[in-house]
């Protein structure tokens, strides 16, 4: 039991590190996808389901989700404003 | 600030966080040594006065339901401020260029329409989830989970049909009227129930229904009402916020002659 703890707390602590070093947040939010499963078999092996459960939900899903949503939101403007700025010129 | 000069801030800060850091583990109790008594006492009374068997979701949804519905307005706030924030954008967009914005695009760039495979394991997947869904938000006096976890669940679900490229089903889904009422009245629910227990029970929040049996999924008195309404607005709330999230690409997607 100790010697999975001992490897899970390593997990953790190297997934989160790669999450930092990363430094496209596209690529980041897919690594902090795995970041959130990792943390939930954390919180399981630390034999807490429940926050296991909330972890996997949100860690592993809904958050990676929002960023993900987030990024293509705000492309789609950086797109936009970039299509009037080359009207105005060629106008 | 030159870099050295930043070097040197990182290197004091980090060693002053590192001291205090080190200093405050020393004082933790070590792992499976739990010191409190708070945690013991409800351990061996939860059971009984509850008639619940998932000791967490009886201190988040009774002992201390007044925290979780904190948490819950939290969460709906969020939705709002988000919703809000993306729909003035959306606006002003139909105002004032509406069909260059959704027209000038070239279409080469269009989405590629999902495969087979990925349309029949995502489909395939709705049905099943859903029942899970509603399985955790139903059994969170029973087993691990609850409102929170089993409606962020059900709220991917949707999300599924949006994968599987069925755009139409999910706007239909997603831009339906009944999600906001749901998660109003999920939201609400929770205080109607904490106002039951006020009027009943004299005290807010007071468990005032029936406890049941322990271990069948009527137990546990309004901690699984409380779930039910929780599970009800977290679900609405994702939903919203996808659709808040999407709505444009998809306006753009459906009109892309699909």
């Amino acid at each position: 039991m100790l010697f999975l703890q001992y490897t899970i707390l390593s997990f953790v602590a190297v997934t989160a590190t790669a999450v930092v070093l990363t430094r496209d947040p596209a690529k980041q939010a897919i690594g902090i996808s795995f970041y959130g499963l990792v943390m939930a078999l954390m919180f399981f092996i630390f034999q807490a389901p429940d926050v296991a459960l909330s972890q996997i939900v949100i860690g592993a899903v809904a958050l990676p989700l929002m960023i993900v949503l987030a990024l293509t939101k705000i492309r789609r403007q950086e797109e936009e404003q970039e299509a009037e700025r080359k009207e105005k010129k060629a106008a | 600030m030159k870099r050295r000069g930043r070097l040197v801030f990182f290197l004091i800060s980090a060693a002053a966080f590192a001291g205090v850091y080190l200093w405050g583990l020393k004082g933790l109790p070590a792992v499976g040594h739990y010191r409190g008594p708070y945690g013991d006492v409800l351990n061996q009374v939860g059971t009984y006065e509850r008639h619940v068997t998932d000791i967490v979701t009886a201190v988040n949804f009774d002992y201390r339901g007044f925290d979780t519905l904190g948490e819950e307005f939290i969460l709906f706030m969020s939705v709002i401020g988000g919703t809000v924030l993306l729909r003035r954008q959306r606006e002003e967009e139909k105002s004032e260029h509406k069909d260059e914005s959704l027209d000038d695009k070239s279409p080469e760039r269009q989405a590629p329409e999902p495969s087979d495979a990925t349309r029949v394991l995502t489909l395939g997947l709705v049905g099943p989830l859903v029942v899970f869904g509603l399985y955790i938000v139903a059994h969170g006096q029973l087993t691990p989970g609850g409102g929170f976890q089993g409606g962020v669940v059900l709220a991917t679900a949707p999300l599924l049909v949006y994968l599987a490229g069925d755009l139409k089903k999910f706007k239909q889904i997603t831009s339906h009227t009944l999600v906001e009422v749901s998660e109003a009245v999920g939201a609400g629910g929770y205080l109607a129930i904490g106002l039951a227990g006020l009027i009943l029970g004299g005290s807010y929040l007071r468990n005032v229904a029936a406890l049941g049996t322990t271990g069948m999924i009527n137990s546990g008195g309004t901690i699984a009402l409380i779930n039910l309404a929780t599970g009800l607005e977290v679900a609405a709330g994702f939903v919203l916020l996808l659709y808040a999230f999407l709505e444009q690409t998809l306006e753009i997607r459906l009109r892309g002659g699909k």
